[in-house]
């Protein structure tokens, strides 16, 4: 029996559970698929803050809001979807705080607001280090209350269209069962997240972002744009690229080589500073976030998340010694298509979040606004597709058969280790699709992509338990992160001129 | 080192030439090079999305923040149905948030907090839902409804919070298979990750309960062992 409902969303961190809460408002009868569980997205991981205008820490307005992002973007973005953005961040803000968001106050009962990179005032919203977890888990207290049904681990295998190429359900995989479920919806909403987990290991994001949702809306003829416009996070612990907060450095923390000498801008944009700490690591330098001035008080009680990282993954206590770091994959800027209704390319299918490209962070995103465009961009798509689902209401069930990727991979060889082969070609695109490119080099990672593509039969999974089967999953993920990765270079190769955090030389 | 590692079917060994690291890079690095089949959840690999909790040597840890050692006996959480080795069905526990209603009832705006305010329930918003203080709670072996540490620390970080207006509401929602039914042993306050106490939460539940009338039901209906007590002798 195929499960029907009006708007079905992928992926439940905080992009798609405010479109669900926007969707139900509208009218809509939701379901929300994900692949853990709701409050295990890459959302919960956003530190430094959520940008609005609000001048609570000093002068500040929408205009000036709205220059410093288009500033970022290098001429990369939609203006204005900017302005919406930026104008509606106030009224985000009111509404995190009105569902009990426990954003910092300042003396005089207001919001705090703090200073991040690119900013031309304090003007991210925080809740002390933990701003991402706190709003992502009250939006979740929301879905409980407006009794919104959200199904857990639940993996996206296709989107499915009907004769006309519009979009009616998807295919899914009961990751607990190991059934292929069908999912009948008149519109789909794709917040599925972002894909920095192409570089494996070189990237501070959850081992989950594998951009399966833009891998999958690709396969279903949707459109990407800007795919080589990856951020890279200058402070990312050296060994196992957790990340240490740009808060460290708003602090007044020091980048330093192993001569103990400055060398560059600390808050410069992130684009800029991972340059230079790239440029000194390739030199032979040793690069190191030095925070020992500050003193323990002012570490534990800005900074503890740091100091106990550093301490578990780096054996260094930051208090008295120099933590050692490199630039590593953070945020990325590309992805789907979508127009001012965060409509894709195909009918009926939806898209927010890190997985979509609304074109507001261009080349470069600002610290701060990734937080604000999961709670506009969410609503607007929620509110949207529920619109599009009750004007185009499907009447006829669709007939799909249950057979997938899954049985292909069953027939596979399974003589090279995938596990391998992932860690290989995070470690190429780190080296060649990385922070600064060649056009030679991008050529070659092509290659080696494609090359793996056309064997990928040669690869496979040993488990082959039907229940819970984690190397399967694994492998589909790496399937996506391949049709992903041959996205971002060939877009790279593209674009010729260097742009932001496409840095070509 | 060695660890032993409880899979569906049975105690397993695993030797490793790693040192000095977190229990998850050890389970991915067996999961990569030696046991493809080990079934465990992880995600953030810095303790702020919870999916790693599990037990070592019957203690709850986030694998990703726990330094693992030679002879380690790891373990799934208690109180869960386990659906593959160290993978739990957290559904059921994350369930009673809903039962608890672990939500601001009253959404009201215009109320200003100051400082003091929000540094009020500071510490319950860092919960990560890792579900530690659920597997250490012994409540469970009596009563698998029981709402449990976690969902009444989301209660009591509401209730806490000036913005709020319907306390009342909130905790009579919280009397049955809820406060009362806490034996404040402390288990969870010892294992919670995030150092939330959930027992001190429940306390203060009570005596948010008290002030509206509610009390230990165990109380109210104590008859001494004396039966329905009338007040005559009923010998």
């Amino acid at each position: 029996m195929n499960k029907k409902c009006d708007v079905l969303i992928i992926g439940a961190g905080g992009a798609g559970l405010t479109a669900a809460l926007n969707a139900e408002k509208s009218g809509a009868n939701v379901i929300v698929l994900t692949k853990e569980y709701p409050t295990r997205s890459q959302t919960c991981m956003a530190q430094g803050g959520i940008n609005a205008a609000l001048g609570n820490a000093g002068e500040d307005s929408v205009e000036d809001h709205i220059a410093n992002t288009l500033k970022s973007a290098h001429g990369q973005a939609d203006p204005e979807a900017i302005a919406f953005m930026c104008s509606e961040a106030p009224k985000a803000i009111e509404w995190l705080d009105s569902i009990g968001v426990c954003f910092s106050r300042t003396e005089e009962s207001k919001i705090a607001q703090r200073a991040l990179g690119g900013a031309s005032a304090s003007r991210a919203c925080f809740a002390q280090d933990y701003t991402g977890l706190k709003i992502l888990h009250t939006i979740y207290d929301r879905c409980l209350e407006a009794d919104i049904k959200i199904e857990n681990e639940k993996y996206l295998l296709e989107i499915l269209k009907d004769e006309k190429e519009i979009v009616c359900g998807a295919k899914i995989l009961d990751i607990r069962s190991g059934e292929v479920e069908i999912y009948e919806a008149n519109a789909v909403i794709l917040a599925s997240g972002g894909y920095s987990r192409i570089y494996d290991k070189n990237s501070t994001n959850s081992s989950a972002s594998t951009g399966d949702g833009i891998a999958t809306a690709l396969r279903a003829g949707v459109e990407l744009i800007d795919m080589e416009f990856v951020q890279f996070h200058p402070t990312g612990l050296k060994n196992s690229s957790i990340l240490i907060s740009e808060s460290a450095r708003g602090e007044g923390g020091y980048i330093i080589n192993s001569m103990g000498k400055r060398f560059t801008q600390e808050l410069a944009p992130r684009d800029v500073l991972s340059r230079a700490i790239d440029a000194e690591i390739k030199k032979g330098e040793s690069v190191f976030l030095d925070i020992r001035h500050l003193g323990e008080k002012l570490i534990d009680e800005g900074l503890p998340q740091e100091r106990k990282l550093a301490k578990l993954y780096e054996n260094v206590d930051p208090v008295h010694e120099l933590i050692p770091i490199r630039p590593v994959a953070h945020y990325t800027m590309g992805g789907i298509k979508v127009d001012r209704k965060s409509a894709t390319s195909l009918k009926g299918l939806f898209a927010c979040g890190e997985c979509a490209n609304h074109r507001v962070h261009g080349a470069n995103r600002l610290g701060g606004n990734s937080l604000l465009e999961i709670v506009v961009f969410g609503k607007e798509a929620g509110f949207n597709a529920a619109l599009y689902a009750k004007e185009n209401v499907r009447t006829k069930s669709i007939d799909v058969e249950t057979s997938s990727v899954i049985d292909e991979i069953k027939e596979y060889e399974n003589v090279l280790d995938f596990y391998a082969k992932r860690e290989h070609i995070g470690d190429l695109f780190y080296k060649k699709v990385g922070i600064v490119r060649t056009k030679d080099e991008l050529q070659e990672a092509l290659n080696e992509v494609q090359a793996i593509k056309a064997d990928i039969f040669k690869l496979g999974v040993s488990d082959t338990s039907k229940k819970y089967n984690t190397n399967l999953v694994e492998f589909i993920e790496f399937k996506n992160s391949l049709d992903v990765c041959e996205a971002v270079v060939k877009s790279a190769l593209e674009r010729e001129v260097s742009c932001g955090a496409h840095y070509i030389v | 080192m060695k660890i032993s590692i409880k899979k569906d079917e049975g105690l397993t060994e695993y030797e490793s030439t790693l040192e000095d690291i977190t229990l998850l890079e050890l389970l991915s690095d067996i999961k990569h090079t030696k046991d493809n089949s080990l079934a465990f959840s992880s995600g953030c690999r810095s303790s702020v999305c919870g999916s790693c909790s599990m037990r070592v040597n019957e203690v709850e840890v986030l694998a990703c923040s726990y330094k693992v050692k030679d002879g380690d006996i790891v373990e799934p959480l208690k109180n869960v149905e386990v659906i593959r080795d160290l993978v739990v069905d957290m559904d059921k526990a994350y369930s009673f948030n809903q039962k608890a209603k672990a939500w601001l009832s009253q959404i009201s705006s215009g109320i200003s907090l100051n400082d003091g305010d929000a540094k009020a329930n500071v510490v319950q918003s860092d919960c990560i839902l890792c579900g530690s203080c659920y597997s250490a709670c012994p409540v469970y072996t009596v009563n698998g409804e029981f709402i449990g540490p976690f969902s009444l620390t989301r209660v009591w970080k509401y209730v806490s919070d000036k913005r709020e207006e319907n306390v009342e509401e909130k905790v009579t929602d919280i009397q049955t298979n809820g406060i009362w039914d806490c034996t404040l042993c402390g288990n969870c306050t010892v294992v919670c990750p995030q150092n939330i106490s959930s027992k001190a939460d429940i306390e203060m539940l009570r005596m948010k309960s008290a002030q509206y009338g509610l009390m230990d039901p165990s109380f109210g209906s104590f008859d001494g062992g004396f039966g329905s007590f009338d007040g005559s002798p009923s010998f």
